[in-house]
């Protein structure tokens, strides 16, 4: 963990709710896809943890839904002002575990993070499908990036408003065959992949927290090989270990 | 310029410690700087037998200010002595405080006694004011005849000094400390946090898990410092203030009140460095306010 002053670069609007927040500063502490940063906002006590949906040098991307006034007062900063960030936090995706046919499913908010894990898997030679949840069309984003990437992305929106109606596991006998599983999103959605997906796998979960590196306890889960607590020891937990 | 305190003859380089449940058992933040720039540390919170504490959502936001109904997860008195507390000691070379807590007059004894033979233990603190167990915790804190019961038992097992850690969620705060007093405390921290509760306007329930929560930060600072300030009045045995503090300046206001040194909860999960960077300033604030030695402004503004 490391705490950082980084510079508002651009912070646009990519779908209903969802915007995109570019970043420079000191990126060293961010060693793996599924980290999360930590950061202050003028006038609220707790800091607002965000994923990590892109990195490339000292640019920092980090892709986040307006749901509150927090996330509100941080939709309304501009280009060059500065934001106060713990990171490197978080474990991370293990990319070495996965085969050469991953598969990547994200819900909603879950969806950033599996963009630099995308990124990772293409580096390594592997070649990442998507399935991508959302609500309904007006919140869809991120699908053409990762097309960009040259990855196969499948959407599913619950009320069938934009691609295939219907939830994420609805989509799981149709994207092709897949040898491991990397999902980010609600617990109703990881723990329906969790039941449907065949192979062994990567979750992502999220929580609410106090301070984001370990000294809480705010955030705090059961697993089969003891408690373990989301911001320090997670968010990714390995499939085997999960207990619901 | 002097910072040195001294807490029931264990001196401290300064009155700054991190208060229990804010700063685990140090070893997120020895990554980050020296522990031993620390006046002393507090860990978190043990009890007799492991916690797994309470259901997630655990942590809410108020102005100024979090809740938190963590609900005493710990691993409990074996797991802390035989590992946290000899991990500890490589990252921490001076005496620590061992908070404590228990649902029976035997738990408390049971942790005072294990913690009485840890050699870097130089204070117990017992905590008498949870607000997020049931059926113990807080109970003991809220009525003086019990808390003087706690005192008693804890006493009777150790030969370190004990410091009792106060509820604010009484009526009048001087009866439990006094009560405590007259029990054969040597100290008392104070506050705990105050019991507060946030509904989340779309499911319209509370946001914790556990309905209520303790909340700390600067929103509770007037407050801690007032209820230091009447304990002073009330008792000779010494006080650390505890409840919101974030500065340099709210050190020393903390030991005008009467506080001999002073924890610091949640502005450690804030801002990791918070302690470190409070260290680092006060000899500016000292300056600033005219202070030669930060010991003899212990009360004064009584």
């Amino acid at each position: 963990m490391e705490k950082r002053l980084f510079t508002i670069e651009n912070n646009e609007k990519l779908a209903e709710t969802v915007r995109g927040l570019t970043l420079t500063g000191d990126t060293g502490a961010l060693v793996r896809p599924g980290q999360f940063v930590n950061l202050a906002l003028e006038g609220f006590y707790l800091r607002r943890p965000i994923s990590v949906c892109d990195l490339e040098g000292d640019k920092l991307t980090l892709v986040y839904k307006t749901v509150g006034k927090g996330t509100e007062k941080l939709a309304a900063m501009k280009k060059g002002e500065r934001l106060d960030l713990l990171t490197g936090l978080g474990n991370g995706f293990d990319t070495g575990k996965s085969g050469p046919r991953p598969l990547l499913v994200g819900g909603g908010a879950g969806a950033p993070p599996l963009y630099l894990l995308a990124k990772r898997l293409l580096e390594e030679g592997k070649s990442p499908r998507l399935i991508l949840g959302f609500k309904t069309a007006r919140e869809v984003f991120l699908e053409n990036a990762f097309r960009a990437l040259g990855c196969a992305v499948l959407v599913t929106t619950a009320d069938g408003s934009y691609a295939a109606k219907g939830f994420v596991t609805d989509a799981l006998d149709r994207c092709g065959a897949y040898d491991y599983c990397f999902a980010c999103g609600p617990e109703p959605m990881l723990r329906a992949v969790y039941t449907r997906c065949g192979t062994d796998g990567q979750f992502s979960f999220e929580a609410r927290m106090g301070c984001g590196f370990g000294a809480c306890m705010g955030c705090t889960c059961r697993t089969k090989y003891g408690h373990k607590r989301i911001c320090r020891d997670g968010p990714v937990l390995e499939k085997g270990e999960i207990v619901w | 310029m002097n910072t040195s305190v001294t807490l029931s003859g264990l001196k401290l380089d300064n009155p700054v410690i991190p208060a229990s449940g804010c700063f685990g058992y140090g070893a997120e933040f020895a990554e980050l700087y020296d522990l031993d720039i620390l006046g002393s540390l507090a860990i978190k919170g043990t009890t007799l037998f492991p916690r797994f504490g309470n259901p997630l959502p655990r942590i809410a936001e108020g102005p100024e200010g979090l809740l938190n109904a963590v609900g005493l997860q710990n691993p409990g008195i074996d797991a802390v002595c035989e590992t946290a507390l000899p991990c500890l000691k490589k990252l921490y070379g001076k005496p620590v405080i061992a908070n404590i807590s228990g649902f029976s007059l035997e738990e408390y004894a049971a942790c005072a006694r294990a913690m009485d033979a840890q050699e870097n233990v130089g204070i117990i603190e017992v905590n008498i004011s949870c607000p997020n167990v049931h059926g113990g915790g807080m109970s003991f804190g809220t009525d003086p005849r019990a808390a003087a019961e706690v005192t008693e038992a804890v006493k009777r097992t150790t030969a370190k000094p004990v410091y009792i850690k106060l509820s604010p969620n009484v009526t009048d705060i001087s009866e439990i400390a006094r009560a405590c007093e007259g029990a054969g405390a040597d100290g008392l921290s104070l506050i705990n946090t105050l019991l507060a509760m946030r509904i989340d306007l779309n499911t319209r329930k509370p946001v914790l898990a556990n309905l209520m929560g303790g909340l700390s930060g600067p929103a509770v600072f007037p407050v801690a410092l007032r209820m230091v300030y009447q304990v002073y009045e009330a008792v000779k045995i010494p006080v650390i203030g505890m409840g919101g503090v974030s500065s340099a300046e709210d050190v020393v206001e903390m030991l005008l009140a009467g506080a001999t040194a002073v924890q610091v909860g949640a502005a450690n999960l804030k801002n990791p460095f918070a302690a470190k960077e409070i260290i680092a300033d006060l000899p500016r604030a000292m300056r600033k306010y005219g202070i030669e030695n930060l010991r003899d402004i212990i009360g004064e503004a009584h």
